[in-house]
């Protein structure tokens, strides 16, 4: 029995296990907490950056099958040491550190770009039992940490000394800034919808998951996510077919890892924070009697979140750095700013109906504001495009060729 | 309460502890043989000339600004956002007509073709 009520919640067990511990040894209660957080936080931390290995592991050979290639196949069975083998070539690398760079940006944005994504797990509630922090601010704390990772692009552009990776910070800083605007608006309406910003409140407050109440909310926020962390097919600040490297061209050996480690474990991150606000966390058939199910519930929709990401950065080319911004700036912030205008009016109206109307009128509501945004679009922009394209006059590379019938090439 | 930032204070140390201890032992680990061609700015492969730090397309900028105005207005939304369940429908009413007003600048903002790439 007793083995049983261990194994349903383990890591409450190894806590009251600690905290017995160091009673025995005379350590002051406030001590115990200090402690206890020390060693959560370290677990937390190192677990999340050891985890990394399997990702990139499992991206690599993901994307390779996605695109009709082998992936990482040589090192260990299906390949699964490939990482191992890079991390141990990566920390024994020389680090060359170039002429004139400004050291303390330049040293500085590496480890910042970690730790921004890393800071993230601290908020994220894991089962009913265990999280981190239940902190009240969670979701603006969400938002401030995620633009330290654009602290960190720009001061890795700007400590470089190199005119290019400048370049690249600040295309991919002002991509991070420019979604970011969408994600905090749905964010409000989340908000709005959970009346509490605290990330432990919001997961257990969803009987009936907010993709439910708010699926154009949840499209929004997977779209700006994945621009947010930069990954296929808004990549174009570090497009690896197009240019050198981007903002971080100039690194090398570790640092340079530490940006990819950074860039892999922050798509996952999002799909963690994207399954707790929008798909219940933790949730799920007896989650709350056996917290352990909470990991398995929370583990699986991260994972499906996650490979919907990685399949949309195998399958879709990438866009141009205009459609790009005007994706964000034309249709995601104006959607976001209707919807959590609607929503905010209609929430007031239906508030003491049962709530399976309310989601029903919530749905209704997502599906006609994205079919007339969309239209909206197609019909406007693509229009004025075809105008502005056909004017073009484009240079022609021999403007002497016989074959050539009119100025514009045609 | 405070015990929350006091694991976000510690989550923080060892997140910025980590990363630095690694590239710290990679250090120490990695050979360093400097050359000053291996040392130059790599660019184009052609030498660097003039200063990096120079200034940049003022487009940049603009998004910057548009940026930071929506920024601020979500700042000032979520207050509203957590009290939502006590307020009366005046009060949403009031919270609409002011994100309608920075609509107006937005609105402004997208004729004057400034969220357009150029």
């Amino acid at each position: 029995m007793k083995i049983l009520e261990f194994l349903s919640d383990p890591i409450i067990g190894i806590e009251k296990w600690i905290v017995q511990l160091l009673e025995n040894w005379g350590v002051a209660p406030e001590w115990q907490t200090f402690i206890l957080y020390l060693i959560g936080a370290a677990i937390l931390g190192t677990g999340a950056l050891l985890f990394t290995l399997i990702l990139i592991w499992a991206e690599r050979k993901i994307i390779g099958r996605l695109q009709d290639r082998l992936g990482p196949n040589r090192i260990g069975p299906w390949g699964i040491f490939q990482p191992i083998a890079d991390m141990l070539k990566i920390f024994i690398k020389e680090h060359i550190i170039p002429d004139g760079v400004d050291p303390i940006p330049y040293h500085l944005a590496p480890i910042i770009s970690v730790a921004s994504v890393l800071l993230l797990w601290s908020v994220v509630p894991f089962s009913d039992s265990v999280r981190g922090s239940n902190l009240n601010v969670a979701l603006l704390f969400i938002l401030g940490v995620g633009g330290l990772g654009e602290l960190g692009v720009i001061l890795a552009g700007w400590g470089s000394n190199n005119k290019f990776s400048m370049l690249a910070a600040f295309r991919a800083s002002a991509q991070m800034i420019s979604y970011e605007v969408p994600m905090a608006i749905v964010l409000l309406a989340i908000v709005i919808l959970s009346g509490s910003m605290a990330l432990g409140d919001i997961v257990k407050l969803q009987t009936i998951a907010y993709i439910f109440f708010l699926p154009l909310g949840a499209f929004i926020f997977f779209v700006a996510s994945i621009a947010e962390n930069g990954r296929a097919p808004f990549d174009l600040a570090e497009a690896e077919s197009e240019l050198v490297a981007g903002f971080n061209v100039e690194y090398s050996g570790l640092k340079f890892g530490m940006f990819y480690v950074a860039d892999f474990l922050r798509a996952f991150t999002s799909a963690v924070i994207f399954s707790s606000i929008f798909l219940g966390g933790w949730r799920g058939p007896g989650a709350e009697q056996i917290p352990i199910l909470g990991f398995v519930y929370l583990l699986i929709k991260t994972v499906i979140v996650w490979f919907l990401g990685v399949w949309i950065r195998g399958s879709l080319p990438r866009y141009r750095v205009d459609q790009m911004m005007a994706i964000t700036w034309k249709f995601l912030t104006p959607l976001a700013l209707a919807l959590f205008i609607v929503i905010a009016f209609v929430a007031k109206l239906i508030e003491n109906t049962n709530q399976w109307l309310q989601v029903l009128i919530f749905l209704v509501i997502n599906v006609a504001l994205f079919v007339v945004g969309f239209a909206i679009v197609r019909k406007f922009e693509k229009e004025k495009e075809r105008k502005v394209v056909s004017t073009k006059k484009r240079a022609l590379a021999q403007p002497t060729n016989p074959f050539t019938q009119s100025e514009t090439g045609g | 309460m405070l015990n929350q930032w006091m694991y976000i204070g510690i989550f923080f140390i060892i997140a910025m502890f980590l990363p630095a201890v690694a590239i710290f032992l990679a250090r120490i680990l990695s050979p360093k043989k400097p050359t000053k061609i291996k040392n130059s700015v790599y660019e184009c492969g052609m030498e660097t000339y003039n200063p990096t730090w120079i200034q940049f397309k003022i487009q940049y900028y603009l998004y910057g600004l548009v940026f930071l105005i929506f920024d601020v207005e979500i700042v000032f939304l979520f207050p509203f956002a957590v009290a939502y369940g006590k307020l009366a429908l005046f009060a949403v009413v009031e919270a609409i007509i002011f994100i309608l007003i920075l609509l107006g600048g937005y609105l402004y903002v997208w004729r004057k073709d400034a969220l357009t790439w150029q």
